[in-house]
């Protein structure tokens, strides 16, 4: 229970297209992450599932039942919120109790699911104060437990750490992984961030301009991208494009990751010239100039000293380089 | 204020205020002085201090004395908490509606609901008191809070729903799925967050209600249905002006607005320090 189904869904706001025609199977219990740039619908097609949003043409399907016309209350998901969007004139207490009060449950049922869930995500000693009274992080785990109370079958997160300093998003990153596990629940995710889609997702949905453009496992869509646009969207840093002409390809680009392109000062394929090097302690990132192919990013693991404006060798890791045609989809 | 003043500009700044404030405020403090003072001492010297040789009740005295003044405050008070009730509610109603849902119209309806602001009512007064004899309504405290109600509206929707624009999508919606109303997300989610518009929109109705003379004087000019500024111009004869009178009725007009003031004042203040959303 809590499969997800979309029907060639499609979304305008007066007369722009916003979301073009979206098919999309997400399994009971799977982690399905949404990633694309921003202004290509990822949130909107959240509030469609979520019943916030009609869907201007098009069916949504949880559980096999078709859920249009249902209120976003009786869908039986979950929300959380990139701004937490806590009721600011309620306890935390009474935040994460308001919907199963909403629905009819008993006081004691309230009382032990708000318990429960407080347990999960240690806000024990904060449950008598109100949202201002929280920090950020305290704020996001609340709308984090509000959305558990109701054990769900879908829950749905729209950026949910990208308010959260560095080391706040890793943990609380951790924390719904956890959730996810003891959970079982399903959970659609959209986020900017490499890492939280890489490290979370089952499965990874990219979007552009309101289209599917591939969906797959976080390896399959790294090492077997469908086109230059998942290519460079997924890895960071971003996947190197080479002029395939200039390398004695058919016409088109190559695309090469940064860990999978060899430097040498000594010989290699491509002559080109250190413009920066980013030292981040366990890797170093080389930024080398070559005159045909422009800027290429080069990662190394490690310690490794180079000078601006030194001129260096890149070599291709061929097995690892994938061909793109002149249209940007790849060449099998 | 985040960026910190020099002294001198604080100072200027200080000074503004204050004289201002004075500017503002002596028309009201010498209504006040004087109605303390007996006639004589009025004529002589205006801006003098209510003191021993020169105090005086007759004022007071008069304006207790004369007739119904405890049913003209009464009148008022009716009319303006009546009328600032329903124009915040149905200035909030239509702002939140006008907002927050997308429908054919929508920009053209609030350009018209905000057209009010530019045309003064009283420029329909002819009609007003038509439809008041027609609808039997003549001499009620009714008439006078549906003219009121009307006449604060249009400012009322313009203010509020560019408050209300500014509301967080994410907690109404946060409000939907977790299953409240429409009605529970309008008044427990938006209207306190919006409070301080409330607050200001309120201040603003309520001051040219409570004064009014013009529609108590053609709406409702009988001696049961009269407000406070127009039961006291009984004292401003066409040849004898009985001033103390005048200005006593007037310093206790002034202190039913002054304590709503207060009120709204401190909504205002308590809704800026609350704590925000994110
Ligand atoms: N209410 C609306 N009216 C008109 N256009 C809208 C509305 N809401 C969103 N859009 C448009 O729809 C497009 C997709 O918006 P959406 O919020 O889904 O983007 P997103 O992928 O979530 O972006 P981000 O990553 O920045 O959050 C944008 O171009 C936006 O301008
Ligand atoms: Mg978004």
């Amino acid at each position: 229970m809590g499969a997800l189904e979309l029907k060639n869904v499609t979304k305008a706001f007066g007369t722009t297209e916003v979301i073009k025609g979206v098919d999309l199977t997400v399994n009971d219990g799977e982690f399905c992450v949404f990633v694309g740039p921003s202004g290509c619908g990822k949130s909107t097609l959240l509030r469609i599932i979520a019943g916030l949003e009609d869907a201007t043409a098009g069916d949504i399907l949880l559980d096999g039942k078709r859920v249009n016309d249902v209120a976003p209350a009786k869908r039986e998901l979950a929300m959380v919120f990139q701004s937490y969007a806590l009721y600011p004139h309620l306890t935390v207490r009474d935040n994460m109790g308001l919907a199963l009060k909403q629905a009819g449950q008993s006081r004691a049922t309230i009382q032990a699911a708000t318990d429960k869930a407080a347990a999960m995500l240690s806000l024990e000693p904060l449950m008598d104060r109100r949202p201002a009274e929280l920090s950020g992080g305290q704020r996001q785990r609340v709308a984090i437990g509000r959305a558990i109370v109701r054990t769900p079958k879908l829950f749905l997160f729209d950026e949910p750490l990208s308010n959260l300093d560095a080391a706040l998003r890793v943990a609380t990153r951790i924390e719904i992984a956890r959730l996810h596990r003891d959970l079982k629940a399903t959970m659609i995710y959209v986020t900017h961030d490499q890492v939280e889609a890489m490290t979370l997702a089952d499965r990874i949905v990219v979007l552009r301009a309101g289209r599917v453009e591939q969906v797959g496992s976080p390896m399959e869509l790294y090492n077997n991208p469908a086109n230059t646009f998942v290519a460079g969207f997924i890895g960071s840093p971003q996947m190197n494009f080479l002029d395939a002409a200039a390398l004695g390809f058919a016409p088109g680009q190559v695309g090469i990751r940064p860990e999978h392109l060899e430097i040498s000062q000594t010989a290699g394929a491509i002559p080109a010239e250190v413009s920066h090097v980013e030292k981040l302690g366990g890797e170093t990132l080389v930024y080398a100039r070559s005159p045909e192919h422009g800027l290429l990013t080069v990662r190394l693991f490690g310690e490794h000293h180079y000078q601006v404006a030194e001129p260096v060798w890149l070599t291709l890791q061929y097995a690892r380089a994938f061909q793109f045609a002149p249209d940007g989809k790849r060449r099998s | 204020m985040s960026a910190r003043l020099s002294p001198g500009r604080t100072i200027a700044a200080h000074a503004i205020l204050i004289a201002w404030t004075l500017v503002a405020l002596f028309p009201v403090f010498v209504i006040v002085i004087n109605s303390f003072k007996s006639r004589k001492a009025i004529f002589a010297d205006p801006l003098a201090l209510p003191l021993p040789g020169n105090f005086d009740w007759v004022g007071y005295e008069t304006v207790l004395k004369q007739g119904d003044f405890f049913l003209y405050f009464q009148n008022s008070l009716i009319v303006t908490v009546a009328s600032l009730f329903f124009v915040l509610l149905f200035g909030a109603m239509a702002a939140f509606a006008l907002s927050e849902y997308r429908f054919r119209g929508n920009t053209l309806m609030g350009l018209y609901l905000a057209l009010g602001i530019m045309i003064p009512i009283r420029l329909g007064t002819v009609a007003i008191l038509e439809m008041m004899v027609a609808s039997g309504l003549v001499n009620t405290l009714t008439a006078l809070i549906l003219v009121y109600t009307a006449q604060g509206l249009p400012l009322a929707v313009f203010i509020l729903a560019e408050f209300m624009k500014s509301v967080s999508d994410d907690l109404k919606n946060a409000g939907r799925i977790d299953g409240l109303s429409e009605y529970r997300i309008f008044f427990s989610l938006v209207l306190p967050l919006v409070r301080p518009a409330m607050a200001t929109v309120a201040v603003f109705t309520m001051i040219p209600i409570w004064n009014d003379l013009w529609f108590p004087l053609i709406l409702a000019p009988a001696e049961e249905t009269k407000t406070v500024t127009l039961g006291a111009q009984v004292f401003i004869g066409q040849f004898v002006t009985n001033w103390n009178a005048v200005l006593a009725a007037l310093s206790l007009a002034i202190v039913p607005v002054l304590v709503l003031y207060l009120i709204f004042s401190r909504q205002l203040i308590r809704g800026i320090t609350a704590g925000a959303v994110k």
